[in-house]
């Protein structure tokens, strides 16, 4: 189970945050982020605070999924992209790096045209810093201030969770 | 899989509620929501059908506090249960952190019981999980009904590894929580392990 585990450390959050931050910019996207495909947020820029950011992960992971599934139905190996157009805002959805989902939140000072260009382009910077981050997780477990934690957690910090 | 943000300081767990048709998987999801202060959660969603049945999930975030400085954070996920969407089940337990088996107590619902433990394990299987490794607790629901089987026979049913066991009344809150927090501090007890 460990292996499968998702770490994020602040140098690869701000490595990702840089680049969404120039996608947001160059698209003119209202949000931009940044969703790992089991629906945990991991980064993201813009107005996001117009938003119930935690529902938004959870349900485009869950979008993403029942999409995925019915492109195998139907023998394709993957839906890449996604798309909701409203009536003021859009949606675009993409797989970056195959484990991570790009949401881009787009209105009338934007285009599709414009997100799909510049999407791409921040995919390929988003492919180099998973595999950066691959690299660095199966090289073992990271020396110094990033020690897990963990190992020293006692029964009394769990119970002290649930003293409620 | 457990999602450790060191910049953000934050640990997300994903806990899945599993269990056949209209077993009560919702109603814990309810029960939870409506007991929480509005500060320690988020938006409950519900995919569900016209007639109330789950569609596709429940969704609540809790937030339990810190630990070790890091926010605590896991996500209970429902699953539909009836038998026809297993192809939308098998999507929810990807990257589950630990599973609650809500298993309903009324003598009628015994085989669809069994089968949904089945059924479990084959989806966890197809993930790369191994149900007798993964956090795990199952809750015998519905105990004030008066076709209630007896909890031991449940048990010798039921239960799949000595995992711990809980009566419920999930309307009224009997055993719910202690349900949550029996796999909550399982999955922090692994994580510890790591």
């Amino acid at each position: 189970m460990a292996s499968m585990d998702l770490v994020l450390y602040e140098e690869e959050i701000h490595q990702l945050e840089e680049v969404l931050k120039r996608l947001r910019h160059d698209s003119n996207a209202r949000a931009v982020f940044l969703i790992d495909k089991n629906g945990q947020q991991m980064a993201a820029d813009g107005d996001v605070d117009q938003f119930d950011t935690t529902s938004l992960a959870s349900l485009t992971a869950g979008n993403v999924a029942a999409t995925d599934s019915l492109a195998k139905l139907i023998g394709e190996r993957e839906f890449s992209v996604l798309f909701h157009e409203g009536e003021r805002d859009h949606i675009h959805i993409s797989i970056v790096a195959k484990r991570a989902i790009l949401l881009v939140i787009f209105d009338e000072r934007s285009s599709l045209g414009l997100v799909r260009l510049r999407v791409k382009r921040a995919a390929a910077e988003f492919d180099q810093i998973f595999e950066q981050m691959a690299q660095k997780a199966s090289a073992g477990p990271v020396e110094g201030p990033h020690q897990t934690p963990f190992s020293e957690i006692t029964d009394d910090d769990i119970d002290a969770l649930f003293s409620d | 899989m457990t999602f450790i943000n060191y910049a953000a300081k934050e640990i997300n767990c994903k806990i899945v509620y599993y269990g056949p048709g209209l077993g009560g998987k919702t109603t814990n999801l309810q029960y939870i929501y409506s007991k929480t202060s509005p500060d320690a959660k988020g938006k409950m969603i519900s995919l569900a059908t016209e007639t109330d049945r789950t569609l596709f999930f429940d969704f609540l975030p809790l937030d339990l506090g810190t630990i070790r400085g890091f926010t605590t954070r896991f996500h209970l996920y429902t699953v539909p249960g009836q038998v026809f969407y297993d192809a939308s089940r098998k999507l929810i337990l990807k990257g589950a952190d630990g599973v609650i088996f809500v298993a309903d107590s009324q003598e009628e619902r015994m085989e669809s019981n069994i089968e949904s433990i089945r059924n479990l394990e084959t989806n966890l299987k197809q993930h790369g999980l191994d149900l007798k490794s993964l956090p795990y607790a199952l809750q015998f629901n519905k105990r004030d009904l008066p076709n209630a089987m007896p909890v031991d026979e449940l048990y010798r049913v039921l239960n799949y590894k000595r995992e711990p066991t809980f009566e419920a009344v999930a309307p009224q809150g009997n055993g719910v929580f202690d349900t949550l927090k029996s796999v909550a501090k399982q999955i922090l007890v692994e994580l510890r392990k790591r």
